[in-house]
């Protein structure tokens, strides 16, 4: 029976991304087909004028713009289905190479700011709950509400002009330094690059797990069983330790793999104040530059990545609290 | 242990009346602050943001409090004008969010079926990055200044409703819904007349709450580069030009914008918790 609820489970998530995909693709590729924005010219640039009218055609039968919008979404589907998310019209490649080679430095990128934010707040979130109504806890929730009004992107320009500018310490931005082969780059630079940026996002994500795990410490130690630890003269870290830090680890690790579209987003942000090559800087240079193909392609992969980060926090539930596994068992 | 509880309890009384009274003082100086920006912005003539090479570069000083640009332009009214731009868009953005949430939640209660659609329509927006979404729409309506308001007020409702279907659906279970509904009163009539009503202190609260994810994202987006011309004095126009001149010292062109940002968010955040507080206690008091 075990196996059965195991098989449904696995099979209803798979038909949920299936229509997810499928929704945001026909959504997405309505949307860019709505766009006024003439996909030959921008692609043509500022050379419109050398380009005779017989060329444009050529280009926009070649690309099969003169086709249905209809048939244009079925043939694209197709090719996605295949694998084939077309070829950018920016840097000349394949999509999926772009997206593959600019998501691995994302990705060092955000796990790096994932796992230093989710330790700081989760560590923040207990000292706060467990001086509640101190002044140390109002020092925190004053900080995790004023992070919360911070725009991200100017808190990396604080920190550029600190480190960067005033102290001289980091470089100004790049993943790696300019003039140098891709192939020498030593892991301290990049490791140099990769610090503030990272710095930005960590600082930026702490917030919400700080604020929750807090909330939730605070709602613990208000429970009859914790009454009952402290009436055997349980106190402080032993008290937190037995009881406090596995019904508030869970939430916060789940809150935190739920924030994957909140990480994304900082990450743009933080890739275009520090000229970072990431996948956020390329779906900038791909609005602004009408990189349809691109993207549509980083839409797609951003809700893959944030559906992945949903289905790990879910799981992570599923496997780990004993009330959901048992829950789960009764059901059947 | 006892005894704390009872102190506790006693100081929780006196406490919720000076509590009552200093929200109430927070919200007036919220707004008393908010409506002097408003007001400053739209009272600023552009020659004051104009072009003037003779005091370019300049530190702030008594003169000009957050400093001049390369253009000799002063920084303070740019801010005031760009937190001006900012506010009108956060308000068109908030508004129809709110409307669109209003919609959808009300439609949840027709049927399982609505219900299902509004939950599905949820995940969906919810599933793609915001940032990405932004980009894409503005790319949808083709750039422009009309692009970025398009994309803020059609991407900022599934939170709130997301909050506002749990509430009808709880509302839906009270007695005298199911009392309405034998008395043949029809599902239009039970959506007005015993839904709104409780949806209002929320919609207000919502409303207001929402305006600082509005600023900040677009902030962000003019800040990547969508939208806006770059004459326009909003913050993130500001803050994205202040990047070319921040290795040569200019600090002051992004410090004091995006710190006057900062402020206008943080205080609509505090509006918001206080109105919270105020109408709310059961939901305020732990906040």
């Amino acid at each position: 029976m075990r196996f059965k609820t195991m098989a449904l489970y696995i099979l209803g998530k798979v038909v949920k991304l299936a229509t997810l995909l499928i929704a945001i693709s026909i959504l997405s590729f309505t949307l860019v087909s709505l766009s006024p924005i003439d996909p030959v010219q921008s692609y043509i640039g500022a050379d419109m004028t050398r380009v005779s009218p017989e060329q444009r055609d050529n280009i926009a039968e070649y690309w099969g713009l003169n086709e249905s919008k209809v048939q244009q979404f079925m043939s694209w589907g197709k090719a996605v289905l295949h694998g084939d998310l077309g070829t950018s019209l920016l840097y000349r490649s394949k999509v999926a190479d772009v997206i593959g080679e600019r998501f691995v430095a994302s990705l060092a990128l955000m796990v790096v700011a994932w796992v230093i934010s989710g330790i700081i707040g989760f560590l923040l979130g207990i000292i706060a709950g467990m001086k509640e109504g101190t002044w140390v806890d109002r020092v925190i929730k004053g900080y995790c509400f004023t992070l919360a009004s911070t725009p991200a992107f100017w808190l990396g320009l604080l920190l550029l002009m600190f480190f960067s500018v005033w102290l001289g310490w980091f470089p100004i931005g790049l993943g790696s330094p300019a003039g140098i082969l891709e192939a020498d780059v030593s892991l301290i630079e990049r490791l140099r690059h990769l610090f503030l940026p990272a710095l930005t996002l960590s600082i930026v994500g702490v917030a919400n797990v700080a604020l929750h795990t807090r909330q939730k410490l605070v709602e613990v130690l208000e429970s009859e069983y914790v009454r009952f630890a402290k009436a055997k003269g349980e106190r402080g870290v032993t008290l937190l330790w037995r009881h406090g830090l596995r019904n508030i680890s869970l939430p916060a690790i789940s809150l935190h793999f739920a924030s994957f579209g909140e990480l994304f987003g900082g990450a743009v942000l933080a890739e275009q104040v520090f000229s970072y090559p990431g996948l956020g800087q390329a779906v900038v240079q791909a609005g602004l530059g009408s990189d349809v193909p691109l993207l549509l392609g980083i839409v797609l992969f951003s809700t893959l990545f944030v559906f992945v980060g949903n289905l790990l926090a879910d799981l992570l539930y599923k496997a780990i609290d004993p009330r959901m596994r048992r829950g789960g068992e009764l059901n059947e | 242990m006892n005894d704390r509880v009872i102190n506790e309890k006693q100081r929780g009384k006196k406490l919720h009346f000076n509590v009552r009274q200093r929200t109430v003082a927070m919200i007036i100086f919220a707004s008393t602050i908010l409506f002097a920006i408003i007001i400053s912005g739209l009272f600023i003539d552009t020659e004051k943001i104009g072009i003037n090479l003779e005091i370019k570069n300049q530190a702030p000083s008594l003169a000009h409090f957050f400093g001049t640009d390369w253009l000799g332009r002063d920084m303070l009214m740019r801010t005031l004008k760009g937190l001006t731009l900012s506010l009108g868009v956060g308000i068109l953005a908030a508004l129809s969010s709110t409307i669109i949430a209003l919609i959808l939640s009300l439609f949840s209660s027709w049927s399982k079926i609505a219900d299902y659609i509004v939950t599905w329509l949820i995940d969906l927006f919810l599933s793609v990055p915001h940032i990405v979404t932004l980009i894409l729409i503005s790319f949808a309506v083709g750039g422009g200044f009309k692009g970025v308001v398009i994309g803020l007020a059609l991407t900022h409702w599934p939170s709130l409703a997301r909050l506002l279907r749990a509430e009808v659906l709880q509302l839906k279970t009270a007695e005298y819904v199911g009392v309405s509904e034998r008395l043949g009163k029809s599902r239009l009539w039970i959506a007005r007349h015993h839904f709104l009503p409780h949806l209002i202190p929320q919609l207000l609260v919502g409303f207001i709450l929402l305006f600082p994810h509005a600023i900040l994202h677009e902030a962000a987006i003019t800040f990547l580069g969508f939208g806006l011309s770059t004459e326009t004095p909003a913050i993130g126009i500001i803050l994205s030009e202040s990047m070319r001149y921040l290795s040569t010292g200019l600090w002051w062109l992004a410090f004091f914008p995006g710190l006057s940002l900062l402020i206008m968010v943080g205080i609509f955040d505090l509006l918001g918790r206080s109105i919270q507080r105020l109408i709310d206690p059961f939901h305020g008091q732990r906040g």
